[in-house]
């Protein structure tokens, strides 16, 4: 199952190598992680996705983190309700045949050409991963040349459900 | 007046400059520092030429990996951090091994290494490695000094790291030009560090739960580890297993921590340990881990491993308690505190008479036993001769293998941080630099350096410290002119075929004690055992012993790799 951890850390040399050391020591399968200052100077926000059998391996992971020195703190943030974004860039091969058709998947996606090339256009999207994904597969068949994408970074929401409520799903 | 005023103005804009070096070896004198194990060369000239100048003593091993093992031995008889400096490059990654075996071993060392100066940082520069890179795995933390005036700060959060929560080894990189510049003494600042405060005082419901589980249970045992020696709460450990009468278990390395004599005492649990204290850890209802890990080699198969217990586990690492055994008590605490809170509860002791009888008798029926045959000397009749030549008073420091089973099984530790071993990483080459680090510790101890042949040839030259310290330290070959440990591997396993694990060319220990001008003397008969240690043990001389045992004998109890605690082999003759 994936789960999102976020961590807040000592923006200090050496900090994410330790952090991606650990992944490797313990033989954690890492997804994505991405790095970013915070609001705080000095301080940086880390969003890890993992992929793990059971309760107790992320456990294990959170309390390993949580044991790092410059680890101020690390959240399971996967059972709450949170914000959590992706950027992907796309570079898709485009005639001015299927330029009108890659428009209109784009369109409801909310995604955007962010540049545009003689036989190729860059698509930009935003979301949570599973909306890439699908984006992706739908953009497949025009044939991708290229694709970036950042990983997951992500935060819990300012009001949180109630436990029995269902979990917010944002669509954007 | 006047003048007075324009005089101290002078001096206040004149405050002293002094050099990276001197602003070091400062902190090192603040942290009370006694001894470093050190080794020079280039990156770290500036240092040792402050060092040149100090009061701290300083001691060359003859290899890096001496020097860290030493540090090691000082650590676990003092709890302080053993204190060690190397040059970059090859003299940082030689002690590797060391940082990787305190790590794992939760031993406090501060280890300082030299680097390149920072402008050629990155460029493959002569003697540069990323020692950085190399040991974020294998330290608690590590730095690079990057402005000369953050060393005393960085050292004194060093010292802290190190000896503070779970010890471990911290290591400070220090690029010679550094070393070399000049800065003025900063001012003293508190240690901060927020995202690093060890939980020491107990959560007081899980304490309760815990005492009533006590109350309730029928076979409860303590599983006793390391964290009641780095605690110190060996006095409490005493009080709380006599206040609810729970009958006691070590891991290898907590040996010392619970007297061995004790009537409470089941002996070490594990792949080497004894029939009852195996048969108690698969037995109990109620398991009390204080301060151990869980390691796979005192558990055996974990399907096998304490199967019918309600398991409670007292440690400072919280990422320790449920890492391999599920645990239903969880106490995240320093030892010592628990314990005392356990202590002070008075809970009602468990009706468990017909469990204590049980152990007993299993205690008379399995005891660890060897065949007695006169024609070859037994290592396990060497041990019992020397546990009771020293009135069980040495320290004892061991190497790795067969010898190192032998040592813990035979001595009987009566009292704390009396005993040296690598067991988490099993390093040969450990023991001999390690009784130095020991013997320094605790100048008036004597010191057993316990070894097997194979592994005395891994740090040989550690001989010529002892001779210029002169330091009491009884070198103890259990010679069996083989990798035993892996001999008796391949003889139980791999079908008698001795894949490089006889030594058949050995070179004369004895002559080589002589070479660092130390006496030696080969043993081959219990009479001439008893005629040496007689006369060695009762003086302060280092000596070297060539036990030629027999070459055969097999370390057991055993436990096969993949078996359960209760399918021991090797119980009786
Ligand atoms: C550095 C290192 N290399 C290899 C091993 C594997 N090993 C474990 S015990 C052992 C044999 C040790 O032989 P010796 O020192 O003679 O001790 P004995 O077992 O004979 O008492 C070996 C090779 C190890 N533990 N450490
Ligand atoms: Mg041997």
């Amino acid at each position: 199952m994936k789960r999102i951890i976020t961590l807040t850390v000592n923006n200090r040399p050496g900090v994410l190598n330790r952090i991606t050391n650990l992944f490797s020591k313990r033989n954690y399968n890492i997804e994505s992680i991405t790095v970013g200052h915070t609001e705080i100077e000095g301080v940086s926000r880390i969003t890890c996705a993992v992929n793990v059998e059971n309760d107790s391996i992320i456990e294990q992971i959170t309390k390993q983190l949580n044991k790092q020195i410059d680890v101020l703190k690390v959240t399971d943030i996967s059972e709450q309700a949170m914000v959590a974004r992706e950027l992907a860039l796309i570079k898709v091969l485009s005639t001015p045949n299927t330029r009108s058709e890659i428009n209109a998947i784009i369109e409801p996606f909310r995604a955007s050409i962010v540049d545009i090339g003689k036989d190729s256009l860059v698509i930009q999207i935003t979301g949570e991963s599973d909306k890439i994904e699908a984006f992706i597969e739908l953009i497949k068949p025009y044939g991708i040349k290229e694709l970036a994408r950042t990983g997951t970074t992500a935060f819990p929401r300012g009001t949180q459900r109630t436990k029995d409520s269902t979990r917010n799903i944002s669509i954007v | 007046m006047l003048q007075e005023t324009a005089f101290t103005d002078m001096k206040a804009e004149s405050k002293q400059q002094l050099s990276g070096s001197e602003l070091l070896l400062q902190a090192l004198e603040r942290e009370q520092v006694e001894v470093i194990f050190g080794y020079p060369g280039g990156a770290v000239l500036p240092i040792y030429d402050k060092i040149y100048d100090s009061k701290i003593l300083h001691v060359l091993p003859r290899h890096e990996q001496g020097g860290i093992h030493a540090a090691e031995g000082y650590a676990r008889i003092t709890g302080k951090p053993g204190v060690v400096i190397v040059t970059s490059g090859p003299g940082a990654t030689n002690i590797v091994t060391g940082l990787t075996d305190a790590m794992i071993d939760s031993l406090p060392l501060v280890v300082f290494t030299g680097q390149v100066a920072t402008g050629v940082i990155g460029t493959d520069a002569f003697q540069e490695a990323d020692i950085l890179g190399i040991t974020t795995p294998i330290t608690k933390y590590n730095y690079q000094v990057r402005n000369i005036e953050e060393i005393p700060y960085i050292v004194k959060e060093a010292f802290y790291i190190a000896s503070s929560g779970r010890p471990g080894p911290v290591l400070i990189d220090i690029p010679k030009d550094i070393a070399t510049g000049l800065a003025e003494m900063p001012e003293d600042k508190e240690i901060e560090l927020p995202g690093y405060q060890p939980t020491t005082k107990p959560n007081y419901l899980q304490i309760r739960k815990l005492t009533e589980a006590v109350s309730r249970a029928k076979k409860p045992v303590i599983l006793a580890g390391a964290g009641i020696l780095h605690a110190d709460a060996a006095e409490e450990l005493k009080v709380y297993a006599e206040q609810q009468r729970i009958p006691v278990v070590h891991t290898l390395l907590g040996l010392g921590g619970f007297p061995a004599e004790h009537k409470l005492f089941l002996g070490m649990g594990g792949m080497h340990g004894c029939y009852t204290a195996n048969m108690a850890l698969y037995e109990t209802d109620l398991l009390i881990n204080i301060g151990a890990r869980f390691d796979d080699r005192l558990t055996g198969n974990l399907a096998h491993f304490a199967p019918y217990a309600t398991v409670a586990h007292i440690d400072i690492d919280p990422a320790e308690i449920g890492k391999n055994v599920p645990t239903e008590i969880p106490v995240v605490a320093d030892a010592k505190e628990a314990l005392k809170q356990l202590i002070a509860q008075e809970g009602k002791p468990p009706a468990h008479e017909e469990w204590l009888q049980t152990l007993e008798s299993w205690q008379q029926e399995y005891p660890y036993v060897y065949e007695k045959n006169n024609s070859q000397l037994k290592p396990q009749k060497v041990m019992e001769m020397l546990y009771e030549k020293t009135n069980g008073n040495a320290i004892v420091v061991t190497d790795v293998g067969q010898h190192q089973m032998w040592a813990a099984q035979y001595y009987k530790f009566s009292k704390a941080n009396r005993w040296v071993t690598s067991g988490g990483l099993g390093t040969m080459g450990f023991g001999l630099p390690a009784s130095i680090g020991a013997s320094l510790a605790d100048k008036n101890a004597c010191v057993l350096a316990v070894l097997g042949d194979g592994g005395f040839q891994m740090s040989t030259q550690e001989l010529a410290v002892i001779r210029e310290f002169n330091l009491p330290i009884k070198i103890v070959i259990l010679n069996n002119g083989s990798l035993g440990m892996v001999r008796q591997w391949q003889e139980l396993f791999y079908e008698e075929r001795y894949s490089h694990s006889k030594n058949p060319v050995q070179p004369s220990f004895v002559k080589l004690a002589e070479a660092y001008d130390i006496k030696g003397y080969v043993i081959q008969t219990e009479e001439e055992a008893e005629a040496v240690l007689s006369e060695v043990l009762n003086n302060r001389e280092p000596v070297l012993l060539d036990f030629r045992i027999d070459p055969g004998e097999n370390v057991y109890p055993m436990i096969a790799p993949g078996k359960g605690l209760n399918e021991m082999v090797g119980v009786k003759l």
